[in-house]
């Protein structure tokens, strides 16, 4: 999984029947540093993120387990929303 | 998901039977703001998408979750036709 932030929203009225009903969110790739790294992707959401929200997603196949039983066809999900971060890097924990 | 830009077809006459009557198209993986990334992707199209149309891609085994497409030998799908997108203000 890897954080990032939602930047954005997808509207589409065409889409398979499979991926009906779901949100489509635009999310910006973050470091834990919350530095902007990477290209941004568009991500199905199961947690009800919004706007500017910190959050974290899975990638891949296990991306569409967020949804099961229902079989969505997607290969980038938002798991969860980041309450709080703490990161310290070189220096023990 | 990755947004694309539809920019042609592929035409194949000898291929896996599962993939009789399917149409594969040509994307050109595009940013949020619409700048064209390098590089393509073919996809088989699940909901009559058209030259130059903004659509929505899903890749890996994930597409094989799209209706339609259990059990094809696929990786690369399209499940959306953009109709639209919004973009924040960054914050800072």
């Amino acid at each position: 999984m890897l954080l990032g932030k939602v930047v954005g929203r997808v509207w589409a009225t065409v889409k398979n029947p499979s991926l009906e009903g779901q949100r489509l969110l635009i999310v910006q790739p973050l470091t834990p540093e919350l530095k902007e790294t990477g290209k941004q992707l568009v991500c199905a959401d199961c947690t009800g993120a919004g706007a500017g929200e910190l959050v974290y997603y899975c990638r891949g196949r296990e991306a569409s387990y967020a949804f099961l039983p229902e079989d969505v066809p997607s290969d980038s999900t938002i798991v969860g929303i980041v309450d709080e971060l703490d990161v310290r890097r070189g220096t023990s924990c | 998901m990755i947004l694309a830009r539809v920019v042609g077809s592929v035409v194949a006459t000898r291929k896996d039977p599962r993939l009789e009557g399917r149409t594969l198209l040509i994307l050109n993986p595009v940013s949020p703001e619409g700048k064209a990334d390098a590089g393509y992707v073919v996809a088989v199209d699940t909901v009559g998408a058209g030259c130059r149309e903004l659509v929505l891609a899903v890749s890996g085994s994930s597409a094989r979750m799209a209706a339609g497409c259990k059990d094809l030998p696929v990786d690369m799908v399209v499940v959306a036709i953009v109709d639209s997108l919004s973009l924040d203000q960054p914050s800072e």
